[in-house]
């Protein structure tokens, strides 16, 4: 399920230094590259951005070449629907599965449908996936965010 | 008698000797060498003087500048006619240094290099694949005649051609390897690249580095991917060459003090420090003919200790080279050497990544900071993991270095982009004191 529903995800080490932001979006932006999902996490002197982009190897090739460390990792998506309980089916069926979410985040995308981006254990990856699907629940291609 | 027997001296004995060798050496330099005489008179001291192994601290020091100064022959203790072996330093900075040998010095050479050989039993029916360098440079052929002296085979195959000595090591044989630690790494690398198995596919079983400091982690990994034991040569070539020290089967660096008088002294004053006290080696030679050298100053950081080793030997054993008085730094009255930081990184992640040490006053506080750039290499993507190395590198460093130090982890680049070039140490306590003015 790995080669058919896994996306691939940059983690960008950030200072936390003024305008560093600005100059990564600006170094995609001027790539063409189109930033589909983000999100920050933070520590008091340093953060981590991760981003699903719609080119990941292109987003990764400019960013290094700007000196930015950029880390892939796989993650995968699900689709579920915007409303109570959603969010928390999906978390529900891979706690019984004991399978740790380090870390999820959303796309914001409108309409009915939400879209989550997990990040687990990449040991426990296919597994993740095999009960999510078996469970009813929506895996997203990457199609989805690399043809947009 | 073994050409080793003198590690094993008392301590009486050992002081005898050199005290009978010292009179001999002050005797001598300040009869024959201008120079010597000159400082001696300034310094008051007479070669007389010296009734006591301790009364050394009155003569002055000697240091690198002088024997520029008095290139080529300045120094010399023997006319020409006596001389059979010239090396020199390549003079980065300035004129080079030249130092000399009679035939006896050649001889005391050549039987410090037999006791270091003598740490792995070497002996007839060794390979010893010689790769430090041959030519001006001392190493080449301090190991080369300590070697043959032993009854090895020698393969004198210097510096470079990395595969042609990779095939000569394996097609001969050889069970000892000589060369830098970052050569022979060099060389299990490329082996590796090769196809071949450095542990397997060789016959090695030990090996002698020197020549550059090596990080405890660049030791481990050179004999780890030999799968040998590492031995260490310490010498400067002032001093004789390779051969001032050599490290025994546990390790320690014993220093051949029946020909190499050492001595620790604080870099600041001079003063010379007790025993197992952290400071500048300084070494009188005790037996050499034509550049007797009286309290050279190495500028190398490092201790002695007196008591016998668990190898046996009696010999005087020094530390582990810290740092160079060069680079030291002084932190809230604590020494702190860049050595020592680039020691803990290689320990806590196994690579040396790039780092800077900014040393800052807050109020009348030094704050020490070390600057560690977070590369690919480090980055797993996790913010957990990154928190985790810098509480471990803070923690190790106090441990280490007995001061508080904060890590900073930074981008690639900002360290050259913030500091101009690459560079070790940023003291902006100076640059305060320089504006303040
Ligand atoms: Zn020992």
């Amino acid at each position: 399920m790995r080669s058919q529903y896994a996306i691939k995800q940059l983690s960008v080490f950030l200072e936390n230094r003024k305008g560093r932001l600005k100059e990564l979006t600006e170094t995609l932006y001027q790539a063409g590259v189109n930033i589909r999902a983000l999100a920050l996490a933070e520590s008091a002197e340093f953060g981590i951005l991760r981003l699903v982009v719609d080119n990941p190897e292109k987003a990764r090739s400019v960013l290094s070449s700007a000196g930015f460390t950029v880390k892939e990792q796989d993650v995968f998506a699900v689709e579920v629907e915007d409303k109570p309980g959603g969010f928390y089916q999906v978390v529900k069926i891979l706690s019984e599965a004991d399978i740790n979410v380090d870390y999820t985040y959303a796309f914001v995308g409108g309409g009915e449908r939400a879209v989550l981006i997990f990040k687990v254990p990449d040991e426990d990856l296919e597994r993740a996936m095999e009960i999510l699907s078996a469970g009813g629940i929506k895996l997203v291609e990457p199609l989805f965010f690399y043809g947009a | 008698m073994r050409p080793n027997a003198k590690d094993y001296l008392s301590r009486e004995e050992f002081e005898a000797l050199q005290l009978r060798r010292l009179r001999e050496t002050l005797g001598r330099v300040y009869h024959l060498v201008p120079f010597y005489r000159e400082k001696f008179d300034q310094a008051g001291v007479r070669p007389d003087d010296l009734t006591s192994l301790e009364d050394l601290k009155r003569f002055p020091f000697t240091v690198k500048q002088d024997l520029r100064d008095h290139y080529p022959f300045g120094l010399l203790a023997v006319p020409m006619e006596q001389v059979v072996r010239i090396h020199s330093s390549s003079g980065t900075t300035g004129k080079p240094t030249v130092v000399a040998y009679t035939e006896h010095d050649m001889r005391v050479w050549t039987e410090v290099m037999m006791r270091t050989m003598l740490m792995a039993g070497v002996g007839p029916g060794d390979v010893v694949h010689n790769a430090y360098g041959y030519g001006l440079f001392t190493g080449g052929l301090g190991f080369h005649y300590g070697a043959e002296a032993l009854g090895a085979a020698v393969v004198p195959s210097s510096v470079g051609f990395t595969k042609r000595q990779l095939m000569l090591m394996r097609d001969f044989g050889a069970t000892i390897l000589c060369c830098t630690p970052s050569y022979a790494l060099h060389l299990a690398e490329v082996a590796q690249e090769e196809g071949l198995d450095p542990r397997k596919d060789f016959k090695l079983r030990a090996g002698f580095f020197g020549a550059e400091p090596a990080s405890e982690g660049l030791r481990r990994a050179v004999a780890e991917a030999w799968g040998i034991k590492y031995f260490e040569a310490y010498g400067l070539s002032e001093i004789i060459g390779p051969g001032v020290a050599a490290s025994c089967e546990y390790g320690e660096l014993h220093i051949f003090e029946d020909h190499f008088y050492p001595e620790i002294i604080d870099p600041e004053t001079g003063e010379v420090l007790p025993e197992g006290q952290e400071g500048e080696l300084v070494f009188t030679t005790l037996t050499k003919q034509a550049l007797p050298l009286i309290r050279y100053r190495t500028r190398d950081i490092s201790r002695l200790y007196r008591e016998p080793c668990r190898c046996g030997r009696t010999i005087i054993r020094m530390g582990r080279v810290v740092g160079r008085s060069d680079d030291m730094l002084i932190v809230s009255g604590v020494n702190v050497f860049p050595s020592q930081v680039e020691h803990v990184l290689t320990k806590v992640e196994g690579l040396t990544p790039n780092y800077v040490i900014v040393v800052d006053k807050k109020g009348v506080l030094d704050v020490l900071e070390v600057w560690v750039e977070v590369d690919e290499r480090i980055f797993t993507g996790d913010l957990g993991t990154l928190e985790n190395l810098k509480h471990k590198l803070e923690e190790e460093l106090a441990n280490h270095l007995f001061l508080r130090a904060r890590v900073k982890l930074v981008e690639p680049k900002t360290l050259e982009r913030s500091m101009g070039k690459a560079k070790r140490v940023i003291d902006r306590r100076e640059l305060e004191e320089k504006l303040g003015r």
